[in-house]
């Protein structure tokens, strides 16, 4: 597959789903979609358009949690971003791909301790990084994180 | 039958890293295991966000102490996605050198440790003298062994000066045949064949599965490498080629890093002959509002970054991926139906990086002994003993000449 057959095939796939289409150069493309729909999506793209995770970011903003997860389409030469946004802060939310994927399974843990994200289904939701002792319910990589004592 | 549960690690002096791997044992095999990281975590992430683009570039270069070069190539890449800046020509020659370097020196390295956990302590000498004079070069070079320096936003921060080419000519040149007789011994080798072959399979299917990346998903007949996927710096203007075996077992994982060390031999001489005269940096005055997204193949495969900005002087995300981060988890696929005397050989062939991951598991025996790496590495190495005794081995005849003479 080249890499517009591939784009037109995940357009064709998902139509209105897709609610912002950016190529920021010809190797790194970025799709957003509603965070109901991002799972669908990475199933597709990593079970029909063999694209590879290569990791995901969280990002925190004002206004909900960013999730982008990068895909790796080797064959294409492109990195392929599928982004969306939890809109809320309190108690932030969305299916986990680490149920098809065990390649999302570390990932996801770590988003999980370091931004608050709760991901349904996943099969292993303990800390990844973070100490032991570290206090619930503190994310050290929200903004408005300010340290803690001790 | 009953399960005992054998921690390996956090602390030891045996381990270079802080690691802690929980397997679970029946009787000798290994049923399942549980991986546990964090030790070495230094929210890089986070300091990042603290730091000026151009600062960042040193911090990155100090998650990894041996491909330390690796995360500044990815890092300033994703900056100049964002600025949307092209590198000057000689600048690209100079980051595959710098980068390629880096890989023969690395896989060596591992090669070395290798051959110390099965017992072949000859050999983790002689590869760690051959890499010396690699190492010799990076000071000559770039003025230190190891966190070179040479990378920032929009180029290189140090020349190759013409003069120092012929010295890097000639140890490479010194270097080459060492390693094809290393290659040769490694593939003739009758106790390396009846020791590693078939031992931590990683089928295609789960280096998929699990995202691998780099000399663990290449020996598993998966040919990515972001070297010619998605080609930077001067790898699309030299000629060498990937290389990718299908056995998936710690034979392959061994073949595969030792050939690519003659695929950087070839880089690096075809950057040196053919890089152009010019500047070396863009300048890069500000970044602007956006995001980007920069990888590079790393000794163990890809390392990816991402950066956003919001105009200021620091990035407001910075998410870092090392290959051992993907890599690590393949052990849950490896390692369950393995014989205990083979994990530590298992976990080694995935090279893993543990302040790059950013936590490894203790283990008992059935008689409730607790068992440590160094009982682990003594279990591998009296496996490879026993091999010599039935093919009737009693020393590998190994003619290793020396390299870039005596110290």
């Amino acid at each position: 597959m080249t890499r517009d057959e591939v784009l037109d095939k995940i357009k064709v796939q998902f139509k209105d789903k897709i609610l912002s289409f950016y190529e920021h150069s010809p190797k790194r493309v970025y799709i957003t979609v509603a965070p109901e729909d991002a799972f669908d999506m990475c199933k597709y793209v990593f079970e029909e358009c063999g694209g590879r995770l290569a990791t995901a970011s969280g990002v925190d903003t004002p206004d909900g949690i960013e999730i982008l997860y990068h895909f790796g389409m080797d064959g294409q030469g492109m990195v392929l971003t599928v982004k969306t946004k939890i809109p809320t802060r309190e108690n932030p939310k969305i299916k986990s791909i680490a149920t098809f994927l065990p390649g999302a399974v570390w990932i996801e843990r770590e988003i999980h301790e370091m931004l608050g994200v709760e991901f349904e289904g996943h099969p292993d939701m303990r800390r990844l990084l973070l100490p032991d002792d570290w206090p619930e319910g503190v994310y050290p990589l929200r903004r408005d994180f300010k340290g803690v004592e001790g | 039958m009953k399960r005992t549960l054998i921690p390996m690690g956090p602390y030891h002096p045996l381990l270079e890293e802080a690691e802690f791997f929980q397997l679970y044992v029946e009787g000798e095999t290994v049923v399942d295991v549980d991986l546990r990281i964090g030790y070495m975590h230094r929210a890089i992430e986070k300091l990042s966000e603290n730091l000026h683009f151009d600062q960042v570039t040193f911090l990155v270069e100090r998650i990894c102490g041996i491909c330390s070069t690796s995360h500044p190539i990815a890092y300033v890449q994703a900056v100049e996605d964002i600025a949307g800046v092209e590198v000057p020509e000689r600048a690209k020659y100079i980051r595959s050198i710098v980068g390629e370097l880096e890989r023969i020196h690395s896989h060596l390295l591992w090669f070395g440790l290798a051959g110390h956990f099965i017992g072949y302590n000859t050999v983790f000498m002689w590869a760690w003298k051959y890499r010396e004079p690699v190492l010799d070069i990076f000071e000559k070079v770039t003025g230190n062994r190891n966190h070179y320096a040479m990378l920032k936003p929009g180029g290189v921060r140090r020349d190759i000066p013409p003069e120092d080419v012929p010295e890097v000519l000639k140890m490479l040149d010194e270097l080459e045949p060492k390693m094809h007789m290393l290659v040769g011994a490694v593939m003739d080798d009758p106790v390396l064949h009846a020791r590693l072959k078939g031992v931590g399979v990683l089928t295609k299917e789960d280096a998929i599965r699990y995202c691998a990346v780099g000399p663990t998903a290449r020996p598993s007949g998966v040919a990515i490498d972001v070297r010619k996927d998605d080609p930077y710096a001067a790898y699309d203007k030299v000629d060498w080629n990937i290389v990718v075996m299908e056995d998936g077992d710690v034979f392959a994982k061994a073949a595969v890093r030792l050939l690519e060390i003659l695929e950087s031999i070839k880089i690096v001489r075809q950057c040196l002959e053919n890089m152009p005269e010019g500047p070396i940096d863009a300048g890069i005055e500000e970044v602007p509002p956006g995001e980007g997204i920069g990888h590079h193949e790393a000794p163990r495969g890809e390392v990816f970054h991402y950066v956003r900005s919001d105009g200021g002087n620091s990035p407001i995300r910075h998410k870092v991926r090392a290959p051992s981060y993907v890599n690590i988890p393949t052990f849950k696929a490896t390692c369950i139906g393995e014989s205990v005397a083979d994990v530590a050989l298992i976990t080694a062939s995935v090279d893993p990086c543990y302040c790059c991951t950013e936590r490894m598991v203790v283990v008992k025996d059935e008689k409730g002994r607790r068992l440590g790496w160094e009982d682990l590495v003594r279990l591998s190495r009296d496996k490879t003993e026993r091999i010599k005794r039935e093919l009737g081995i009693e020393e590998p005849k190994w003619d290793l000449p020396e390299v870039g003479g005596k110290r």
